[in-house]
C-alpha cells in the first residue's frame, strides 16, 4: 500500500514536471477517450426513448400526438428533419429551428400554451429533462448520419443567414464580447477548453454543429442547440436571448450553413 | 439617335442584371433591431448592454469584414480609451499577489446567473499562462510568465501595466481583453492585488 502511494505520489510529481502543453493534450486525450468509451452507452438514449413516446402520445388540450408536425419534410416525416433545420416555413411565413418548430407544433396541433411551453425550456443540473429537450433527442436522433443540408434558397432564408453572421461578430456588453471573441480564430483554448474556429474552419463548423445537442456529462443531462447558444451569451455577458427568438435562429442558420454537408451526429456526448 | 439607343439598351441590361443578381442582405440597423427584440433583462443583465460603445460598433464591422481599422479611426478609439484610464489617486500600485492568485482564478461576475452582490473576478487563467504551477491556462491572450521578472517594476512598467488593465483598447483598439478598470468589472483594489501578482518579486508569476 505505502509502495502504491510512493508510486502515485512519483507519478504526479512526473506528470506536474512535464510541460504545460504536454499536460493540455495529455487532458484532450483523455477527454477523446472517455468520450469514445461512452459512445456505445450514451446515457441520451434514455432522453431519446422519452422523447419518442411523448411524440407519439396524445397530449394537451387537443388530445393529439405530434405525428401530424411537418418539420419542412412534410406532416410527420421525422426521418431526417433535424438536418434541414432551421428552414423557411410557409405557415408561419418565418425562418424556424427545430426548437422553435416543435413549440409551434405543440400549441398549433396539441392547445399547449406557447408561454407555458417555452417557460422554462432547459433542466437544471440533476433535473429531468423537460420536454422540449426529449423531443430534441428523438428528432435530432432521426438525423444521425444525414448530411446537413440548410436551406438558402428563401430571401428569409438568405437574410437569417446574414443577420446570423453579423450577430456573430457583434460585440457588446461589458466585456465587449462576440461569438468571434472565442471562436473565430484557430488554436485557442480557454483554459484547457479547445475553441472551434466556427467562422473561419469548415471542419470546425461541421463539428460544432453535428455534435450539437448532446448529452452533457458534468450536468448529467442533454443540452439542446437553444441551450448551447443561451449559455454561450451567459458567459458573454450579454441578456438572455427569447427561446426559439428570431436572433437564435439566425445564429443557428450561419452555424448550419457553414457545416452543410457535414452529417449529423447527435446527440453526442460531451465532458 | 443611335447613341440613345445604346443607352437605352444598356439601361435594359443593367435593370435585367440588378433584377436577377442582386440580393440585398439586411443592413447593420435592421440586423440590431432584430437582435434586439430576440434578448430580455434577466437579473443583472439587461438589454441595454446591446447599446454599443463606437468602439464596440468599429470593431465588431472590422471583423465581420476582416478588414483593420483605418488607422486614423484606430488613433481615435485608442485615445479616447486613453482618457478613461484613471491611475491609483494614492499612487500605491501593488497590492497582494496572493488575493490576486484568487481574482485571477476566479470567472464570476457581471452573468446573469450573478448578482450585483456577487465579487467579480478577473479570470486571467481563461486566457493566459501566469503562475507556473497553473497548467491549466489558456492562450487567446499572451503568455504572462514572469511578467514582473522580465520588465522590473519601474514608474512607467507599473502605468503602462495598469492602463492594460484598465481600458486595453488604449494601446490597441479592438483588443480582446475586457476593460476591467473602466468598464467596473474589478474595484480598484482588486486591481491593485492583480498589478501585485504580476508584479511583485514574490509572487508565484515570477518564481
Amino acid at each position: 500500500m505505502k509502495v502504491n502511494i510512493q508510486t502515485a505520489l512519483a507519478g504526479s510529481a512526473l506528470a506536474l514536471s512535464c510541460a504545460a502543453a504536454q499536460a493540455q493534450n495529455s487532458t484532450s486525450d483523455a477527454i477523446a477517450r472517455y468520450r469514445e468509451l461512452l459512445q456505445d452507452g450514451n446515457p441520451a438514449e434514455l432522453v431519446v426513448a422519452r422523447g419518442e413516446a411523448l411524440w407519439k402520445e396524445k397530449r394537451g388540450p387537443k388530445k393529439v400526438s405530434l405525428e401530424q408536425c411537418d418539420l419542412g419534410l412534410g406532416p410527420g416525416v421525422v426521418k431526417g428533419a433535424y438536418a434541414q433545420l432551421p428552414r423557411y416555413f410557409a405557415d408561419t411565413n418565418k425562418v424556424m429551428d427545430y426548437e422553435s418548430r416543435v413549440v409551434h407544433c405543440m400549441v398549433t396541433l396539441q392547445g399547449f400554451d406557447m408561454a407555458a411551453v417555452t417557460k422554462n425550456p432547459f433542466s437544471g443540473t440533476g433535473q429531468r429533462q423537460t420536454d422540449i429537450e426529449a423531443l430534441v433527442a428523438y428528432v435530432v436522433e432521426q438525423s444521425r448520419g444525414v448530411p446537413v443540408k440548410i436551406s438558402q434558397v428563401h430571401s428569409l432564408e438568405k437574410d437569417a443567414y446574414e443577420r446570423g453572421k453579423q450577430l456573430f461578430y457583434m460585440r457588446a456588453g461589458p466585456y465587449d464580447f462576440s461569438c468571434a471573441s472565442c471562436h473565430g480564430v484557430t488554436g485557442q483554448r480557454i483554459r484547457l477548453q479547445d475553441l472551434p474556429n466556427i467562422a473561419n474552419v469548415k471542419e470546425d463548423a461541421e463539428r460544432a454543429f453535428t455534435t450539437w445537442p448532446a448529452y452533457r456529462v458534468s450536468q448529467g443531462t442533454l443540452r439542446s442547440m437553444q441551450w448551447r447558444l443561451n449559455d454561450c451569451f451567459r458567459q458573454a455577458r450579454w441578456p438572455e436571448p427569447v427561446f426559439g427568438s428570431p436572433a437564435t435562429v439566425d445564429l443557428i442558420t450561419f452555424l448550419g450553413v457553414n457545416a452543410n454537408g457535414a452529417k449529423m451526429d447527435s446527440p453526442s456526448i460531451k465532458r | 439617335m443611335k447613341r440613345k439607343h445604346v443607352l437605352a439598351i444598356t439601361s435594359v441590361i443593367g435593370a435585367v442584371l440588378a433584377g436577377c443578381a442582386t440580393y440585398d442582405a439586411p443592413t447593420r440597423e435592421e440586423t440590431l433591431q432584430v437582435v434586439k427584440s430576440s434578448f430580455r433583462d434577466r437579473g443583472i443583465a439587461k438589454v441595454e448592454r446591446l447599446n454599443q460603445s463606437d468602439t464596440q460598433v468599429a470593431c465588431s464591422q472590422a471583423a465581420l469584414t476582416g478588414k483593420e481599422l483605418p488607422k486614423d479611426v484606430a488613433a481615435r478609439l485608442e485615445k479616447q480609451a486613453l482618457a478613461t484610464i484613471k491611475q491609483p489617486a494614492d499612487g500605491v500600485y501593488l497590492g497582494d499577489f496572493k488575493r490576486g492568485e484568487r481574482i485571477a482564478q476566479t470567472g464570476v461576475g457581471l452573468q446573469w446567473s450573478d448578482t450585483d452582490q456577487t465579487v467579480a473576478g478577473g479570470n486571467c487563467y481563461a486566457c493566459h499562462e501566469l503562475a507556473s504551477q497553473e497548467l491549466a491556462f489558456g492562450n487567446i491572450g499572451p503568455s504572462l510568465k514572469g511578467y514582473g521578472k522580465l520588465r522590473g517594476n519601474s514608474k512607467e512598467v507599473m502605468t503602462y501595466t495598469w492602463a492594460k488593465l484598465w481600458n486595453s483598447h488604449a494601446t490597441n483598439a479592438c483588443s480582446q481583453m475586457p476593460r476591467y478598470g473602466d468598464a467596473n468589472i474589478l474595484t480598484t483594489e482588486q486591481l491593485k492585488d492583480v498589478m501585485a501578482l504580476l508584479l511583485d518579486p514574490k509572487s508565484p508569476v515570477n518564481q
